[in-house]
């Protein structure tokens, strides 16, 4: 069976198709301000690219903060249970995820059979997620991608303490004043969301194997920091980004 | 025509609109809330043309001895509420900020003093008071607040202090509530200058445990499956026992809710109609908020059968005894849900749990309130340990709109009820 997962989130939009347990293809756009085009272009090229026709997928889930938007999905859940199920999907044995996508972070404790027992999602502010990596990297004028591969190589890592994404800004801004080195500015930013991340986790109770999913996945600096945090290896897989559209593709084959 | 003229036509206004609504309810089998709360606020907006006294008081407070001298109570809590339902929260609490008052202090504050000076809200500000009492049984803001309104209105204050009953609730605590009684009635006497009517104490203190007792028969009623109200219909019916707590009114009125709650039970009728999935919510309602919350609920065919809010009015019951009402009312008051230990405030979670057959617990973090939201990630704790249901927490204010956000909290209702319907398939 041929399935279907949109995972439109508050930056990217991500499309996977999955058959017999195995990822048929992926795709990420930016969102934009149009949450249901989004769903549509990105299922299209992804069809396209695959060279794949509407017909020949038999269910479309959607997932995300724009599921509702999806209007051609059979069905909607919420990224946490998408999140589950593509953990699941790409390691059955996972136990706690941690998601940090554009909007929010989540922590979630999943059962042998890979369901959600309990999750933790961040309050209204946006410490700590991807929109905060955003603003961050405007200040700091580096690109995002290669926040990383920086942060890896300081030594001492600035003390970023405000937990709030405006004043952390500012508080930035003067660690740039004061002649802080970039790669430990970045590197006290990456050790912030880990406070904040493992605080989430600490309420749902970590057990290993964990996996972190998410756009902020693929920034190593940030999963160095969370493994020296929380003491656990953290697995990170190739799919992060798309692991909810994945996670939605297996759950609409159970449809 | 100058302006004191103009207010006492007003008031006169008020005051014959009042009498006129209270003459035609004599003739009507049973008024509504919404009649009986409109008589209420306009008799107490012309307390000045019929010399009768207006009290402010919190809404944890001991309010038998007020109406036993025909005082009319006034609750600056219940107020907030109704400027958070009608959505007029976030204006006034910007005007208390621009006062200089930090947003991080309760909205039910901030709401009411920005108020006063303004005579806003939905119903054009509170009528002045003559006395304010304050028992600090529900948090520790209100001692602040009344102080600032006491300021505001240069009127006098009578503050009744509950210590905290972390288990019992010891003699020494007993003999210092006590003694506090005392001087509160002395307080009456002197503000009225009236001797004190003990007589008329004895019955409206009956008035009130028999209002008590009607009202947990009410939210006993959603017990049943399904549900004849949710704790939605709970937030709205409650301002009565709020309110009117040792009047014949209230009495009447639970009695006939009573009565419609047990035909519903009796004929099958459900608050929500396919009800599946049965929850508990903690903590105040968010006002501004009820309805689209009740309607998301329900859309997963889940009804909110009881919540700790409104179940504190009726909660310390068990602690009154009629022959010795001011002594019992001294405990009673003291020991209400706010002002015990989180072990104990878990152990009444835990039978509510149990006496209304839930599938999970919503626990609503509140900006505004410390002392409601302070422990309940234990609470949650102790549940999950206990019983193991699913819980979800849900970070808002009960009257500030500015502190919701509809689609994180839309999202982890949706993700919450996924969990409870994946259980409920095993």
């Amino acid at each position: 069976m041929r399935t279907a997962g949109i995972d439109i989130g508050s930056i990217t939009a991500k499309a996977a198709i999955v058959e017999d347990g195995k990822i048929l293809g992926t795709k990420i756009i930016f969102t934009g301000y149009n949450a249901e085009a989004a769903g549509l272009k990105v299922y299209e090229d992804l069809l396209s690219e695959s060279g794949l026709t509407t017909s020949s997928v038999s269910k479309i889930v959607s997932t995300g903060y724009g599921r509702n938007s999806v209007k051609f999905s059979d069905k909607t859940f919420t990224e946490i249970m998408a999140h589950a199920a593509g953990a699941y999907f790409l390691n059955s044995k996972i136990r706690t995820i941690i998601d940090i996508g554009g909007q929010d972070s989540k922590a979630m404790a999943l059962d042998e059979r890979g369901k959600v027992k309990n999750f933790v999602m961040n309050d209204k502010c946006a410490a700590g997620t991807g929109r905060f990596l955003e603003v961050m990297a405007r200040a700091l004028e580096v690109n995002l991608d290669e926040f990383g591969a920086m942060s890896l190589q300081s030594k001492q890592p600035s003390k970023i303490s405000s937990l709030c994404t405006v004043f952390a800004e500012s508080e930035v801004i003067s660690l740039i004043a004061r002649g802080e080195k970039r790669q430990d500015i970045i590197a006290g930013i990456h050790e912030s969301i880990a406070a904040r991340v493992s605080s989430m986790l600490a309420r749902v109770g970590v057990s290993e194997p964990v996996m972190i999913t998410g756009g902020v996945a693929r920034n190593a600096g940030v999963v160095d920091a969370l493994t020296r945090k929380l003491g656990v290896k953290i697995a990170v897989s190739s799919y992060a980004q798309v692991n909810g559209a994945i996670g939605a593709a297996v759950l609409a084959s159970s449809l | 025509m100058n302006s004191s003229n103009s207010d006492f036509l007003k008031t006169l206004g008020i005051y014959l609109f009042g009498q006129a609504k209270k003459f035609s309810l004599r003739f009507k089998k049973a008024p509504t809330m919404k009649e009986l709360m409109m008589v209420y606020y306009s008799e107490a907006k012309s307390a000045k043309l019929t010399g009768k006294k207006v009290a402010w008081i919190t809404s944890g407070g001991p309010v038998e001895p007020l109406i036993a001298m025909d005082i009319i109570p006034i609750y600056p809590e219940n107020h907030g509420a109704m400027i958070g339902a009608s959505k007029m929260g976030a204006g006034l609490c910007e005007k208390a900020e621009a006062m200089g008052y930090s947003n991080d202090l309760c909205s039910y504050a901030r709401s009411d003093i920005a108020c006063a000076t303004v005579n806003g809200g939905p119903i054009g500000g509170l009528p002045r008071p003559d006395m304010l009492v304050c028992c600090n049984n529900i948090c520790g803001t209100v001692l602040k607040w009344y102080e600032v309104q006491a300021r505001y209105f240069n009127v006098p204050l009578f503050i009744l202090d509950t210590p905290f009953c972390h288990t019992g609730y010891s003699e020494e605590a007993a003999r210092y509530v006590r003694a506090q009684i005392d001087e509160y009635i002395l307080f009456i006497e002197e503000t009225c200058k009236k001797k004190y009517d003990f007589e008329r104490l004895r019955q409206v203190g009956h008035l009130s445990y028999e209002g008590q007792q009607l009202w947990q028969a009410v939210l006993d009623t959603a017990a049943h499956r399904p549900a004849p109200m949710s704790a939605f219909d709970a937030f709205y019916h409650l301002a009565l026992i709020v309110t009117l707590r040792g009047t014949k009114e209230a009495v009447n009125y639970y009695q006939q809710l009573l009565s419609t709650m047990k035909d519903r039970v009796a004929r099958g009728i459900s608050v929500v109609p396919n009800e599946k999935y049965r929850l508990l919510w903690d903590n105040i309602p968010i006002w501004p908020r009820t309805r689209w919350l009740s309607q998301k609920f329900a859309s997963h065919n889940a009804c909110l059968v009881a919540d700790t809010y409104t179940s504190a009015w009726c909660g310390a019951m068990k602690y009154i005894d009629e022959s010795k009402f001011l002594d019992s009312m001294a405990e009673a008051y003291t020991r209400i849900y706010l002002n015990i230990g989180v072990d104990e405030m878990a152990k009444m979670v835990i039978e509510m749990i149990d006496k209304y057959d839930v599938d999970g617990f919503v626990l609503h973090s509140n900006r505004s309130c410390k002392p409601y939201s302070f422990g309940q990630l234990d609470i949650q704790r102790i549940v999950e340990k206990e019983r193991g249901i699913p819980c979800l927490m849900i970070e808002a204010d009960m009257v500030d709109d500015r502190s919701f956000s509809e689609s994180q909290i839309s999202t982890r209702i949706d993700a919450f009820m996924e969990i409870i319907k994946e259980r409920k398939k095993i």
